[in-house]
């Protein structure tokens, strides 16, 4: 499966994919992640033939899909409102891909009884769709894709509309799924959590183009744009400048204050304006360590189990600290010094990708 | 909170109550009366002798009552067909138009109605008659020699009946096609399914309690519409509605006309029955 330089536009002005380029494994599980408006589900429609690209090619198995119509497309979809057919019922929802393709009845009936025992709903054939709780619809709508036995499997949100325990084991059954069936798994969401939990790759998108495609690890560990950044790791971003570099190590001057940062290659020059991130989690506060930032606290709250603090710099930049356990004596108002360890520190929007950040 | 609760509730019966009297007294009860004429005899005049008899309805057996019948189910069959085949298009494009269409469109729908029926139907006298429109332009166009006689005919009624009756098969069908989700109609092409078994498998399933709703209010009053038979059709076809009217006034035999009326309401009512159990509507409309 592969994407070469989709655009698409709606309207003159606006343009909803820039030129996007993605190439996806047999049997992968890959998450196109970004919030809303970030065309994520443009490009899922466009896979699907429901839409058509301004220019670009959609490459399927090495063959050119692009003018096909959805229904010759070897893709099926799960769509984010599930999409059944109010007036069939669940087995004629299932075995609506097979009907048109005429499949004998009774082979139809046998895979139904099958698919529905895979999503584990065993015995609802003649329940309507009316009938179903939100995660039983879901699991039909996964079943009536599934039995297509595509080779390439389209989740649009699927576990949006479900609340948190439910979309937890969800979550957990999709892999399962896909484990078993070897099928190339593309699937939206803005759930960074669900992302990382469930995905071979992530791909990150942003106003219409991908800011970093790799695997969890590396789109969680080594952002490369404070966009990533930001939105998959919580991280805050700090401006500053390099001042020198020794021994993978370059120090910054960031508000006022000097801090360490690692960096694994020599490409950062003396002088060069630099922008890093650091997680929350690894922001410490009021601990002895020899370069300190200096911050003044301006908001101290708990939320799930978690003390988080936010700080003002000298330059009036933000920084939010954040951590499990309520062990920081800190109070509103106070001044404290902050630092983090040089290895925490990522550099972020670098070269290539400065120039499409930069305003 | 409980007794404004009550209060409300108990009030907004006593709000209801005049639509109930008022469907008793106009609506139950000429029906009522209605039937019992029908088992009276005509009187002199237009006066009513109340000895109950079966006389009326031995009456509609004649042949050529029988033959009314059948004209004007033939004609209200006829109309509804073609009402269905252009106004099914017409309401489902419409639903799937953008919003600053179908306002515009729904204004061209409702323009007709305000002006009153039977002015518009003679203007279409002006349109089909010998020396009118139609026959002018086919004429201008070198398709005929002579006019054609169009109007007085049993299609100038048919056009009378699909013009007249057109517009609410369009806005029943609109307005359940509306309700449509198009994510349904892209399910089904993912799935497999080409335009045009996604159409029938799918959207023409789902707004059909609209055309269903759409025969109704066509097939009923295509029965009864006897000014547009005697307008276009100069009195050569006789249907069930002008010879009740014409039972009532120039006949003055009003029980006569009154059994002719239930005959009429009991067949309409069969071919609803039948029609709906034909299509299964039940299921269909119990999808809200």
């Amino acid at each position: 499966m592969e994407l070469k330089n989709i655009r698409k536009g709606f309207s003159d002005e606006e343009e909803v994919l820039k030129g996007i380029s993605l190439s996806i494994g047999k049997g992968e599980f890959i998450t196109l992640l970004g919030s809303s408006g970030c065309g994520k589900t443009t490009t899922l429609r466009i896979i699907a033939g429901l839409e058509q690209p301004d220019a670009g090619q959609v490459f399927l198995d090495g063959r050119d899909v692009t003018s096909l119509n959805p229904e010759d497309r070897d893709i099926n979809t799960v769509f984010q409102n599930y999409a059944l057919f109010p007036h069939m019922n669940v087995a004629d929802n299932i075995g609506y891909g097979l009907k048109l393709k005429k499949i004998p009845k009774a082979e139809i009936r046998r895979k139904v009884t099958e698919m529905l025992e895979l999503v584990q709903l065993p015995g609802y054939e003649k329940r309507k769709p009316s009938e179903l709780s939100g995660g039983q619809k879901q699991r039909v709508a996964i079943a009536r894709a599934l039995i297509n036995n595509p080779q390439v499997l389209l989740l649009d949100e699927p576990l949006g509309a479900l609340d948190l325990q439910l979309r937890r084991a969800m979550q957990a059954e999709l892999k399962r799924l896909q484990k078993k069936l070897g099928i190339t798994f593309i699937y939206i969401t803005h759930d960074q959590e669900e992302a990382i939990n469930m995905s071979d790759r992530i791909a990150v998108m942003n106003h219409g183009t991908f800011e970093q495609i790799g695997t969890p690890d590396e789109i969680y560990n080594h952002p490369r744009t404070s966009y990533v950044a930001t939105f998959v790791g919580n991280a805050n971003i700090l401006k500053g400048k390099a001042e020198n570099t020794k021994d993978g190590k370059v120090t910054v001057a960031i508000a006022g204050g000097h801090m360490a940062a690692a960096c694994e290659d020599d490409s950062i020059r003396a002088g060069e304006s630099v922008t890093l991130a650091v997680r929350s989690e690894n922001i410490r506060i009021q601990e002895e360590c020899s370069c300190g930032l200096q911050a003044k606290v301006e908001e101290k709250s708990f939320a799930a189990g978690q003390l988080r603090v936010v700080l003002r710099l000298a330059d009036g930049s933000e920084l939010v600290a954040s951590r499990y356990g309520i062990d920081a004596k800190v109070e509103q108002g106070q001044t404290v010094s902050v630092c983090f360890a040089p290895e925490d520190a990522v550099f972020v929007d670098r070269s290539g990708e400065e120039k499409n950040e930069q305003d | 909170m409980s007794r404004t609760k009550i209060k409300k509730h108990s009030s907004s019966v006593w709000m209801i109550l005049p639509l109930y009297f008022f469907t008793l007294v106009f609506v139950a009860g000429p029906l009522i009366y209605m039937v019992a004429l029908s088992f009276a005899q005509p009187g002199s005049g237009s006066a009513v002798e109340w000895n109950l008899t079966l006389e009326n309805y031995k009456k509609i057996l004649d042949p050529v009552y029988l033959q009314t019948f059948r004209e004007s189910f033939q004609l209200a069959l006829t109309s509804t067909v073609i009402i269905c085949i252009l106004g099914y298009p017409f309401g489902y494009f419409m639903a799937k138009m953008s919003e600053s269409w179908k306002k515009k469109a729904m204004l061209l729908l409702m323009l007709p109605f305000w002006i009153n029926s039977l002015i518009r139907l003679y203007g279409w006298i002006i349109i089909l008659q010998n020396r009118g429109i139609l026959n002018h332009v086919l004429k201008t166009l070198g398709i005929i020699d002579k006019p054609l006689k169009l109007l007085y005919s049993y299609p100038a009624i048919v056009v009378g009946m699909v013009y007249v009756l057109l517009p609410f098969m369009i806005l029943s069908v609109y307005s359940s096609a509306e309700k449509l989700d198009w994510s349904l109609v892209e399910a089904a092409r993912d799935l497999g399914a080409g335009k045009i078994k996604a159409f029938w498998t799918v959207s023409f399933k789902l707004t059909l309690p609209g055309l269903l709703s759409g025969v109704i209010l066509t097939f009923i009053p295509s029965m009864g519409l006897f000014f547009i038979a005697d307008i276009l059709g100069g009195n050569k076809i006789v249907l069930v509605g002008s010879l009740i009217q014409e039972q009532m006034t120039r006949g003055s035999n009003w029980p006569f006309a009154a059994a002719l009326a239930v005959v009429l309401m009991i067949l309409t009512s069969l071919m609803i029955g039948l029609y709906r159990k034909i299509t299964n509507v039940k299921e269909l409309e119990g999808i809200g």
